[in-house]
């Protein structure tokens, strides 16, 4: 028991009297709004008060524990944010490979520790630029990246050895990272220096993002490739960022996206042993999450504290992980763009402080924040410099880092924190009796639980139940104009002329031999890394590796469930 | 006569996945008493008119929040157009910026639609502006 | 008639324009279909029905790809039901289909069924026969798929096909539901899954109990498995199986001289049916918008009379023969 009987003893006279009390003044004064509505943004009733009573049942060994100990709650890190504050890693990517490398020189200028790659729809579809599926589409929301020739000025000036480098890329995350494997090699950095992140989370896109290329099974497959890859190659390297980022933008609750992301990164774990044989400690260190920082403080911090604790004794129990660092769970978090409104835009300022401050108490490793214009366009250079600079004094100004964990203890955070994880456990066991994730998504599980979240949020917010500032409250006539982000459309010409000077210029018979040996590799079922590594040599787009796998494994098409 | 009921697409042309704006319509749609073809993400603009054009729609709804809606909307208008079905109507949704707007109304888009809309006032739109077909 | 020769060229547009005044109830739409009428009788039909989550529209996707590959038009009715809150539906059927949109020998049209029990809308016989007429040589019905009576399938088809899934207990709400007296072809959806063989076993029982003279035609039922949608190379291969098997039926339904009895059933509800919206309907539709319907039902509740009396009273004012 946490508390001494003699303090819950007092604690329940004392409580009697509070009440007593409340109902006495809301007779005279009543709430501003019913008890209902006094609710979380994912509409998780939150009480009038917490006390000793809500978490009596806690284990103080068990449950809570120190930094660097089982369970995780109060962080990976034992001396927390006083060694290294989280890594700043602005998520960034425009246009040509050109315009996106003068981004990142400018962010490191301004004191940025971490790259962080957006590609453009038809890269992170697997086509090229001049596919008749990309029109329109290039360098819109992110970098076009046909070849390693596109690869090469992304990165030019970068020191891969030095920078960590996370690219979001799922279904083409082989082409990928074996083009950011490729450039280290020909600036002759051994594969054992560099370090970064390959999202590379294809359940997450069945689920919520819907960027995909094969069926459920080969992905997975693909993935476990990379892992074993990563493993034996490139050991900084982590293969997955497991995302729950994208469940919640997608419309889930917190609890949605804490359950179902876990319960992925639960799938991959099991695959990797299964099919790899390799054994849990070899890789599981490596693995790492990403989770979205949403509007509502609390729940979000409760949500990351109790991901690292179930994460822990689904390591420890479940997968009987041996080696303490496998029971970690290392994140990246990005505020979340669902919350921004176009009206009003600088009060997005304010959202994402608010999520950024939530993140780090939440005890994040990586941290994103958001533009103002985001729900716009593409960030203008201004924009992400106030965006960074939110980090910057979070970090350095609050005092909010002096120490570790600040809430642990506090009734209403530690009860939180339990109720998020309980119910994250029992969406984990009904995916478990469904025979794990791909039979989940199969079904449409996941999918049509946030459909029916979010559209209950939607209807919430129109019936006035949850409010945005500037949508359906404190509404105002004038819109602030902001200046706004254009690509220019001479994007996608010039683009399309490159890749095709590329294709001139190449060996075709040697992109061609790479290419149906990739194809066997895949037919055998053999790890395809080194082949790809091959195949971007010798310039192969990135769409040639795709179409290979579409060939071989087939394509899938959402199901569009609603 | 039965009452005449309003048909109404909602797609998602290009290669953006975020479906949940198309998802969460979709389902407005239905309580509000239209009937609703959805037909799921990465539609190209052709794909779109050809199935307008089957299912009889009176009204398009696209949604796209990859940028890329200067290129796919007016597509998708273009081919009704080219296809002889200058009377489907077509409105669009996304993260599109206001300075877009003109450059879609011209180009042959009735109606926008940013986030901040309610789904009311959506469904309002439409009964106010579109008519079942006679 | 303008709209005959435009809907015998194949033009959409004009079909589906006249399959929407048809749902519509338009009246002109009616005296269409007279002229379409004599036209129709060319298609094969085939039916496709099962529970909810039984991957009827993947089936019919892989159908389309595979008579497209044989080179036949085909022309598809997804059936999804109206909510009976607010009058709206969602047709989803047709995601599964859309690589299909602009293969011009493909006409795809969702219906809701507005009401309608039996697992169709109303319009699909109509449909059927615009598409017919169309020249679409197969036409593929899908029916809502709720596991309730969805027994109307067979008054339209000419093959129809029962899809079950393993392990969803399939095999038993299926007996409920009345269904597994319509099927032609037995389909096992995913039959990858565990419990497959298990639903075999079951189906074949099932049919072994059926009386002797159920199968006198010398047709027994036969059980296709389809294997998991997300294997391209081994559902291909299922597919075609399915669609020789569609093949084999339609055959043994010409050489026994069954067809005949196939488009009489039809024919006979389309009479039905006809006689109903021509006959019922119209007399309906004036008592109440003439407000008579009200007085008559507060007759009844005050047991002043009952309603075979009112009948008969209606019947001998509006039928100048009387039945």
């Amino acid at each position: 028991m946490y508390f001494a009987a003699e303090v819950l003893e007092k604690s329940s006279v004392l409580r009697q009297k509070w009440e007593d009390e409340v109902r006495r003044v809301i007779a005279k004064n009543p709430d501003q709004k019913p008890d209902h509505l006094w609710s979380t943004v994912s509409d998780l009733k939150i009480k009038r008060l917490y006390g000793p009573e809500d978490i009596k049942d806690m284990d103080f060994e068990r449950d809570i524990g120190y930094p660097g100990q089982f369970p995780f709650l109060r962080g990976n890190q034992v001396t927390g944010y006083r060694g290294k504050y989280w890594t700043f890693r602005m998520f960034s990517g425009m246009g040509d490979a050109k315009t996106t490398n003068a981004r990142w020189h400018l962010l490191l200028k301004e004191g940025q520790t971490g790259l962080s790659t957006a590609f453009d729809f038809p890269t992170l579809m697997g086509y090229d630029t001049d596919s008749p599926k990309a029109r329109g589409e290039c360098g819109k929301c992110g970098v076009a990246i046909d070849t390693l020739e596109d690869f090469l000025t992304l990165v030019d000036g970068i020191p891969l050895d030095r920078v960590t480098t996370s690219m979001t890329i799922n279904p083409p995350a082989t082409a990928l990272w074996a083009m950011y494997c490729a450039a280290a090699d020909l600036k002759g950095i051994p594969l054992t220096k560099i370090g970064g992140t390959i999202q590379n989370d294809m359940l997450k896109e069945f689920i919520a993002q819907k960027t995909l290329m094969c069926p459920p099974e080969p992905s997975v497959k693909l993935i476990s490739d990379t892992v074993e890859f990563g493993t034996k190659y490139v050991p900084k390297w982590n293969t997955i960022s497991i995302s729950g980022y994208h469940i919640r933008e997608a419309g889930s609750t917190a609890v949605q996206e804490l359950a179902f992301t876990l319960r992925d990164g639960m799938e991959y774990v099991e695959d990797v042993i299964r099919r790899k044989g390799l054994d849990v400690d070899s890789f599981a260190p490596r693995l790492s999450f990403f989770f979205n920082s949403h509007i509502d403080f609390f729940e979000e911090i409760a949500k990351m504290r109790a991901a690292r604790r179930i994460w822990a004794k689904a390591m420890r129990d479940r997968y009987k992980a041996k080696d303490p660092r496998s029971w970690w769970m290392r994140f990246h978090t990005q505020t979340a763009g669902c919350s921004l409104t176009a009206q009003q835009p600088y009060n997005n300022v304010i959202r994402t402080a608010t999520e950024a401050l939530a993140a780090v108490l939440g005890g994040t490793q990586s941290l994103h924040t958001n533009s103002l214009d985001e729900v716009l366009c593409l960030p203008s250079d201004h924009a992400v410099q106030i965006a960074l600079r939110t980090q910057q004094i979070i970090a350095e100004e609050t005092g909010v880092a002096n120490t570790i964990d600040p809430l642990a203890g506090s009734y209403f955070v530690e009860a939180l924190t339990n109720e998020m994880e309980e119910k994250a456990w029992e969406y984990i066991h009904k995916i478990d009796e469904m025979g794990g994730m791909i039979a989940a998504i199969e079904k449409g599980f996941p999918q049509l639980e946030i459909a029916d979240a979010a559209y209950k949020f939607q209807r919430q917010i129109d019936a006035g139940e949850k409010i945005m500032i500037g949508v359906n409250k404190y509404v105002s006539e004038v819109q602030e104009p902001i200046p706004l982000v254009e690509i220019d459309d001479r994007v996608e010409i010039e683009q399309i002329e490159r890749l095709n000077a590329v294709r001139r210029k190449r060996d075709n018979k040697a992109v061609k031999r790479c290419l149906e040996d990739l194809k066997n590799a895949c037919k055998k079922g053999e790890n395809v890394m080194p082949y790809c590594i091959e195949a971007v040599k010798n310039l192969a787009s990135v769409q040639e590796i795709c179409d290979v796998y579409r060939e071989v494994y087939g394509e899938y098409r959402d199901p569009g469930l609603y | 006569m039965a009452e005449r009921k309003l048909r109404v697409m909602v797609a998602k042309p290009g290669l953006d996945g975020h479906d949940r704006g198309a998802r969460v319509l979709a389902r407005c749609f239905r309580d509000a008493g239209f009937e609703v073809i959805y037909t799921g993400c990465h539609q190209t603009p052709e794909q779109i008119a050809a199935a307008a054009i089957q299912e009889d729609v009176d009204l398009v709804g696209l949604s796209c929040l990859s940028g890329a809606h200067r290129y796919l909307f007016p597509a998708v208008k273009k081919q009704l157009v080219e296809r002889g079905a200058d009377d489907i109507m077509v409105i669009g949704g996304g993260i599109i910026p206001d300075q877009d707007f003109q450059y879609l109304y011209d180009n042959g888009i009735k109606a926008i639609f940013t986030p901040g809309a309610t789904l009311d006032s959506i469904v309002e739109w439409i009964n106010n502006n579109v008519k079942p077909r006679e | 008639m303008e709209k005959v020769k435009k809907i015998k060229a194949g033009d959409v547009r004009t079909a589906s324009r006249l399959i929407r005044n048809l749902e519509d109830g338009v009246k002109e739409a009616r005296s269409t279909i007279k002229h379409l009428f004599p036209l129709t009788g060319k298609a094969q039909v085939v039916g496709i029905t099962g529970s909810p989550g039984a991957g009827k529209s993947t089936l019919v996707d892989g159908l389309v790809e595979q008579f497209r590959k044989r080179g036949k038009t085909v022309g598809v009715l997804a059936v999804d039901p109206t909510s009976p809150f607010t009058g709206g539906a969602i047709l989803g059927d047709r995601i599964r289909m859309q690589r299909h949109a602009e293969d011009s020998g493909v006409f795809v049209r969702s219906l809701a069924t507005r009401g309608a029990l039996g697992g169709l809308a109303k319009a699909v016989g109509d449909a059927i026969h615009v598409m017919d007429v169309m020249g679409m040589d197969v036409i593929l019905v899908e029916t809502v798929g709720t596991g309730q009576q969805e027994v109307d399938i067979i008054n339209h088809s000419h093959t129809v096909l029962v899809v079950l899934i393993p392990g969803m207990g399939d095999e038993i709400q299926a007996i409920k539901a009345g269904i597994m007296e319509i099927a032609d072809v037995f389909v096992i959806n995913k039959a990858d899954r565990e419990g497959s063989s298990k639903l075999r076993r079951e189906i074949m029982a099932m049919l072994d109990m059926a009386p002797p003279e159920t199968f006198a035609s010398g047709w027994r039922p036969p059980i296709v498995r389809v294997e998991n949608a997300f294997e391209p190379d081994s559902f291909g291969k299922s597919m075609e199986e399915l669609t020789d098997t569609i093949a084999k039926h339609h055959e043994h339904l010409v050489a026994k001289d069954l067809l005949g009895s196939r488009i009489r059933r039809k024919a006979a509800v389309e009479l039905h049916e006809a006689i109903r919206s021509c006959v019922l309907e119209p007399i309906l539709n004036h008592l109440v918008a003439e407000g008579e319907i009200e007085g008559m039902i507060q007759k009844l509740m005050d047991k002043k009379t009952d309603p075979y009396t009112l009948a008969e009273e209606v019947a001998r004012r509006f039928l100048k023969e009387g039945v």
